[in-house]
């Protein structure tokens, strides 16, 4: 009898493959996005049945709230012709097949050869903590700690591609109106006005800009 | 049969040789080839996930993490860059891409 924990690895392991799939073969790209999303979703669930509760929230927070959206706003933004996307598939299926199936088949061989050694055991860089610290704890008394820099270096690389992003999208549209106070404040009545002593009958020359 | 070690590496191989796929089947769209990329990280971490429960270690998780972050970055700056050469090419496919003869 196939109990509950398993039933739900299997359940949450061929939705993540088959959505997998779906993303490289979906017709549409935002289905694909959305294909993504449910992967990440099922993915998280498999990193729950491990007991990595932490990254699991990481994953649905980051992935489908900040990525995918992103994927999803950029998929909307281009104006692209979705039936010509699609051509050439057929023309890259053998090659991307073969090459699929020659990784495939390597990775089968490397797992059934492979074991852990004998001292895995003995050479754990950070052993998990007993089983009443929870994991999240556990993680941040592990990255606060050893890993500090490398957690600030994150922060910084996020930084960057954040500061990076900004820079290549910014544009400055030429002719847009936009409030100068500088110049507000500079602007004197003599510039704006001229009086006009106007004879009767004569009517006036429009007056020429100055500058 | 329990759930072992073997059953969480077997769906990331799945899912990582469907990235790799992804990436060669898709000449025409960039964005499918950037989430294949994302594909293939989501495996690598459920690999480091997976070792590092079987194992007791948690340094699998803290790496992971890492893993997570250079993949928003990598993210953020394909998605860029894919704006602005939309934006001065008008297309995405692959094969325009074609500019700098490499």
């Amino acid at each position: 009898m196939i109990n509950l924990a398993d039933m739900a690895f299997y359940l949450f392991a061929f939705i993540t493959v088959a959505a997998g799939f779906l993303v490289i073969s979906a017709r549409n790209p935002v289905h694909s996005v959305l294909w993504l999303i449910l992967a990440f979703f099922s993915a998280a669930g498999l990193f729950v049945l491990l007991g990595a509760e932490f990254l699991a929230m990481l994953l649905v927070i980051v992935y489908v709230g900040a990525v995918a959206v992103l994927f999803l706003f950029v998929v909307m933004m281009l104006d692209i012709n979705f039936v010509e996307l699609r051509q050439g598939f057929l023309q890259y299926l053998p090659i991307g097949g073969l090459i699929g199936f020659i990784l495939l088949a390597e990775l089968v061989a490397l797992g059934s050869a492979w074991a852990f050694g004998d001292a895995v055991g003995q050479n754990l860089a950070a052993p998990a903590p007993a089983a009443d610290v929870q994991n999240t704890a556990a993680l941040g008394q592990l990255l606060y700690t050893d890993y500090i820099f490398i957690f600030q270096t994150a922060g910084l690389i996020l930084l960057v591609a954040m500061i990076g992003a900004i820079v290549l999208t910014h544009r400055t549209r030429p002719g847009v109106k936009r409030q100068d106070v500088a110049a507000q404040n500079a602007r004197r009545p003599e510039d704006a006005y001229k009086l006009v002593d106007v004879k009767v009958g004569k009517g006036v020359a429009l007056p020429t800009k100055k500058g | 049969m329990t759930i072992g070690l073997g059953h969480y590496l077997t769906v990331a191989a799945i899912l990582f040789v469907f990235g790799i796929f992804g990436i060669f089947l898709n000449r025409k769209n960039v964005i499918i080839i950037l989430m294949s990329v994302e594909l293939i990280l989501l495996a690598v971490n459920i690999n480091l996930v997976a070792f590092s429960t079987f194992l007791h270690d948690m340094v699998g998780q803290v790496f992971a993490m890492f893993v997570l972050t250079v993949a928003a970055a990598e993210a953020a700056i394909g998605l860029a860059i894919l704006v602005i050469y939309f934006r001065t090419r008008g297309s995405i496919a692959v094969e325009d891409i074609n500019q700098m003869k490499g």
